[in-house]
Order: C-alpha cells, then sequence, then structure tokens
C-alpha cells in the first residue's frame, strides 16, 4: 500500500512521454517476473501437499506410477479403507484428539486471560519477579521436564487419561499466550478501568466486562494456536497416551505407519489428509490473527 | 516494561513530620487497598502459580536432581553424582552421534530457512499485489510442517518411488530412496525445516512495514539506488528482527522431534544418521525408561540453550541495530 506512492515518485517531474511509457513498460515487465517467479515457487511449495491430497483419491496401484497432479480415476476406496485400518474406526482418534484440543483451548483462555490481566492491570509485591520468570518460561523445552511431570503423573494415575494434556493448560503453563495478552491488555485505554472504577466496580468485573470484550482479538489468536498446536502436538501425546483406545490422531497415524509399514500408501494418504483439514480450516477463517499472532510474539 | 505500570492515582501526601488525622486515616485506606489488590492478583494468579510449582518450574528443579540420580522407574534410585554427565561424553557414541546430527541440522537449516523467509519478505514487501494471497501460501507449512501427517508425507516424498525422484527422471537423473541413505537422510530433514521458513518471513514483513518510507525517499532524493538503500536502510533496520527470528528458530530447531522420529521410524535409521537429540533423549527415557539419565540429556539441553542465547545476545552488540539509543 505505501509502496504504490513509491513507484509513483520514479514518474515525476521533466520527463516526456515516451520515456515515461517505456519505464512503466519496463517496470511492468518486472512485476510481471517478480509475480512468476512468486507463483513459481509458491507452486513447488505447496507441490507435496496437493500431490498428497490427489494422491489419496487414486486407485492404490496408480499412486506411484502416476505422478501428476490430476488422478486419471478417483476413487474414495483409500478414505474407506484408511477409516477401518486401525483396531478403532479413524473417527475415534479424531473425537479423542478433539476432546484433548477443545480442553486445551478452553483452558489456555481462561488461565492465561487471568494471569495477564494480573500482570497487565494490577500492583503486587514481586510483580517484575514474576513476571521476568514467567517470560523465562516461554522458552523453557518441554523435553526437559516431561520426565518428572511423567513421574507426577504416574503417582496421580493420569497416564493414558486426558487429564495430562488439559489440566496444565488450565494452569497458564503455555506462557507464549500469556505474555500475547499482556501486551495485548496494555494497548487497551485505562481510562476505561478508571470509569468502572469510579463506578464501583472491582477487578473481577473490570476484568470480565470490559478487559475481556475487548481482548477478543488476542482471544482468538490464542484460541487458534493453540487448536493447531495440540492438534499437532505428537511428543507429548505419545508419552501419556501409550493404551490404543486413547491415541489422537498423529499417535493413531504413526501406528498405521508402522503396522502396515510401506504397503497401504493411499489410506494413509488419504487419513493424514484428513487429520490436516482441521488444521486448514482453521488457517482459512483466522489467517487475520493468525498473521497478527506472528507478528506480534514470533509464535510459530 | 513493567517500569511503565505507575498507576495515575495520586500518590501519598509529602513526607510531613506532622500530619493530620485524617492524612493518617488515608494512609491507612490506601495501604488497605494495597494490600486488597495484592491478594485479588494473586487470586488471579492462582492457575499460573500452580501451573510454576507442578508443571514447569517445579519439574525443572526435580529433573535437575534426577539427573545426578540413576532413577528408572522400574528400579530405584541412587545418587550417583556426575556419573551420568561423564557417560553422555566418554561412554555413549549414539549420545554424541545424536548431539553432532542435531547440531548439523541447527546451523544448516536455520540460516537457510531465515535466507528463504528474508528474501520473500523483501520480494512481497515491493507492494506486489496479492501480498495476502502469497504470504498464506507460504505461510501454510510453517502450521502444517511439525505435524505426523506431514512427516509421513515426506517419507514418500523423498523415498524410492517419490516424488523428488520422480522429478529426476524428468531429467534422466537415476535417484535413490533419500530417505534410505545415511548420507542424504538428514538432508530431507533439513529441506523439510527449510520449507516451514513461512512463520520466520511473516515476522520479516512486519520488521519492514516499521520502517518509514520516508527513509527511502530522503535517500532516494540524495542519490543513493536501491542497492545502497538496501544495504543502508533495510539492513540496519531489520538487524533486531533477524536477530530475533534467529534466537527464536535456533531454539526451536534445537528441540526438533516428530520429524525426525516420523521420517526414521522412531530409530534415527538409517544408521543413527536421523538420530536426534531428542529422540534419543526419549528413548532413554520412555523406552528404556532410564529417566535419570534422560534428565541429565535434558538439562544439557538447557545448558545449550541457554549458552547460544547468551552467545547470541553477547554479540548482537556488534552487529544487531536499535534505532532508538
Amino acid at each position: 500500500m505505501t509502496t504504490e506512492v513509491k513507484t509513483d515518485s520514479t514518474t515525476r517531474a521533466g520527463l516526456n512521454d515516451t520515456v515515461l511509457a517505456r519505464a512503466l513498460l519496463a517496470l511492468r515487465g518486472k512485476k510481471l517476473l517478480i509475480h512468476l517467479g512468486l507463483i513459481l515457487f509458491g507452486l513447488v511449495m505447496l507441490y507435496p501437499l496437493l500431490w498428497m491430497i490427489s494422491s489419496s483419491l487414486k486407485p492404490e496401484g496408480l499412486i506411484f506410477r502416476e505422478q501428476g497432479l490430476i488422478p486419471t480415476s478417483v476413487t474414495g476406496q483409500n478414505f474407506a479403507d484408511g477409516w477401518n485400518a486401525l483396531s478403532s474406526p479413524f473417527s475415534h482418534y479424531l473425537l479423542n484428539s478433539l476432546i484433548i484440543t477443545g480442553g486445551a483451548v478452553l483452558g489456555n483462555l481462561t488461565a492465561c486471560s487471568l494471569a495477564a490481566y494480573a500482570f497487565a492491570r494490577m500492583e503486587f509485591p514481586l510483580k517484575r519477579f514474576w513476571f521476568a520468570l514467567m517470560l523465562g518460561s516461554i522458552m523453557l523445552p518441554l523435553q526437559v521436564v516431561i520426565v518428572p511431570q511423567y513421574i507426577l503423573f504416574k503417582q496421580l494415575d493420569w497416564i493414558n487419561t486426558f487429564y495430562p494434556l488439559i489440566v496444565p493448560k488450565f494452569l497458564a503453563t503455555d506462557a507464549f499466550f500469556v505474555f500475547l495478552m499482556v501486551q495485548f491488555i496494555r494497548t487497551l485505554p485505562r481510562d476505561l478501568d478508571e470509569a468502572a472504577r469510579i463506578d464501583g466496580a472491582g477487578h473481577w468485573r473490570i476484568f470480565s466486562r470490559i478487559i475481556i470484550p475487548l481482548s477478543l482479538p488476542a482471544l482468538a489468536t490464542t484460541a487458534i494456536f493453540t487448536f493447531i498446536w495440540t492438534w499437532n502436538d505428537f511428543l507429548s501425546q505419545l508419552i501419556f497416551l501409550t493404551d490404543p483406545d486413547k491415541h489422537t490422531v498423529p499417535v493413531a497415524l504413526r501406528t498405521f505407519l508402522d503396522s502396515t509399514g510401506q504397503s497401504a500408501w493411499g489410506p494413509m494418504f488419504a487419513m493424514s489428509v484428513l487429520s490436516l483439514g482441521p488444521i486448514f480450516g482453521f488457517f482459512l477463517a483466522g489467517q487475520k490473527y493468525l498473521v497478527r499472532g506472528v507478528a506480534i510474539t514470533g509464535l510459530k | 516494561m513493567t517500569g511503565a505500570q505507575v498507576r495515575p492515582r495520586p500518590e501519598g501526601a509529602p513526607p510531613d513530620s506532622r500530619r493530620s488525622a485524617s492524612a493518617q486515616e488515608a494512609d491507612r485506606a490506601r495501604r488497605r487497598r494495597r494490600r486488597r489488590e495484592a491478594l485479588t492478583a494473586y487470586l488471579f494468579l492462582a492457575p499460573w502459580f500452580g501451573g510454576l510449582l507442578f508443571i514447569t518450574a517445579g519439574p525443572l528443579l526435580a529433573s535437575l536432581y534426577l539427573s545426578f540420580t540413576d532413577y528408572s522407574l522400574i528400579g530405584g534410585s541412587d545418587w550417583i553424582g556426575l556419573s551420568n554427565y561423564t557417560r553422555m561424553f566418554t561412554d555413549d557414541p549414539r549420545f554424541l552421534k545424536a548431539l553432532q546430527n542435531t547440531t548439523i541440522y541447527v546451523f544448516v537449516s536455520v540460516p537457510l530457512q531465515l535466507a528463504f523467509a528474508l528474501l520473500l519478505a523483501l520480494l512481497l514487501d515491493r507492494g506486489v499485489r496479492g501480498l495476502a494471497i502469497y504470504r498464506s501460501v507460504y505461510y501454510l507449512p510453517s502450521l502444517l510442517g511439525s505435524s505426523v501427517a506431514i512427516a509421513i508425507l515426506w517419507r514418500k516424498v523423498f523415498g524410492d518411488d517419490g516424488l523428488v525422484n520422480h522429478f529426476l527422471g524428468l531429467f534422466g537423473v537415476d535417484g535413490r530412496s533419500w530417505i534410505g541413505d545415511p548420507s542424504t537422510a538428514l538432508g530431507t530433514l533439513i529441506v523439510l525445516n527449510v520449507w516451514t521458513f513461512g512463520s520466520p518471513m511473516v515476522i520479516f514483513l512486519a520488521g519492514l512495514r516499521q520502517i518509514p518510507a520516508s527513509y527511502y525517499e530522503a535517500a532516494g532524493i540524495d542519490g543513493a539506488g536501491r542497492v545502497r538503500q538496501f544495504f543502508h536502510i533495510t539492513v540496519p533496520l531489520l538487524t533486531p528482527i533477524i536477530f530475533f527470528n534467529l534466537i527464536l528458530q535456533l531454539i526451536g530447531a534445537f528441540q526438533s522431534f516428530t520429524q525426525a522420529f516420523v521420517v526414521s521410524g522412531g530409530n534415527g535409521s538409517p544408521s543413527d544418521s536421523t538420530l536426534f537429540y531428542t529422540m534419543y533423549m526419549y528413548t532413554k527415557g520412555f523406552n528404556s525408561f532410564e529417566m535419570g539419565y534422560a534428565s541429565a540429556m535434558a538439562w544439557f539441553l538447557v545448558v545449550i540453550i541457554a549458552c547460544l542465547t547468551a552467545l547470541n545476545f553477547l554479540m548482537s552488540k556488534y552487529w544487531v541495530f536499535y534505532s532508538d539509543n
């Protein structure tokens, strides 16, 4: 948008019409070239994805013989086979993933916004210390704490339940989102709080009636990222859910890969495509929030 | 950051030895109010404190303790001092192999990834029409890249009869199983990480937008060409963003797990060429349940990440340019 102005400035002053026309033509040629390059590169990037989708629709024998994107014959057989390839129908794993993801989203929304409000709007002893600790924990690798977590959850008899994957989210352990929301709440005008306080509102009321409704963009970013991360998460689901009945989509896919090995690529591609569906949906629906979230905090 | 949190409420009366009763009363009321606010704040933070105790800081310290023991879920737990750490470096070639693989992976894939991100951000920043579409297309792999489904796909793209070989076949080049060959398997994972350059690209784009257009106009009037403008305006003003992306991606790459795990079938094959640090840690901790040893590896990872971050910050003095000082 701002660059439109930039290109205009090159046309300024003292040029006769033919020179101007030639310059514009050259400029357009260059732009066209850039577009061509960008489109080509985008196609190369997306090609593996498109190939997987198209392969999932091809009959088993054709997948690797015919590498083109448009299948010569289309079949739903791979989806039917993949759906029933494991000990439970695939819907079971989708449901497990959905429960965990939903719980995680709910947990992050409530716990992170509560903590963020305290950091952004309240005064309390040791605030700077706790805030620094919170920032530090953003960089903490999961792998470092997962062994003691496992021991703890084993003591609680939580292995092979969804608790280890949901309860931590209700304890605001995804510090990214606390930080994201602190940053967002700080941009909201304090006059609103002050006005409410003069009217006799306490912190809880200010939080729930003013800050939360105004923070919807930040909450949306949190929800979308939590969904995508939890949906993709593999390591902790692999560790905490060993019972096949409790498996989630990523763990089930991996079991699928191991059990039928190299023989069932069509059905496996079909289920892989299916597993990416929800992420793709959120991506389309929430692009604005995704891009903003990445730009603000540098999330994945 | 927290320093800016000064309340607009008027602060107390100047210190005066003769204070009226009403001023003292107001003082006490203020203190009471402050105490109540602190109490409420700690209530708002209660879940977070729970998480700190049980999920993050607590387990962090617990794993430090465990790293000095031979704790395993099956057996008991004895204090063995630094034995785990010495074992890692003197008595465990697989660990060293994993460390080596991961180091190569990180230091090859992250610079490449950032180079792509920066290049594409620069191309897109020039007011290209359809910016939003391009940005979305390039960003999509970042969202999908860490999933099991993509790792499965990668296994096939770089497999024997996969996409890459088919493409090479068009030019008469003989393919091979890139995944199955120990000399190229790690390379396929590097390509996968480079493929997810979209998220640093979006950060670069946001950074480029912060650079005032007037700088370029002024430089243009002074006769500076595109190249000079790039090296004297864009690059210096973008260094904080490059720095930020670098730290973020380095740390992330060191922890990468899923792709290597799925592509190699969980054991780092072929011949440990894709055995990643975190994968080996997982194997030790959750397959053979040597949790003390796994904790020592975890803490060494913390040390690596901390050192990398510190080093980056130290070096940043020499190349990162902050316009506000």
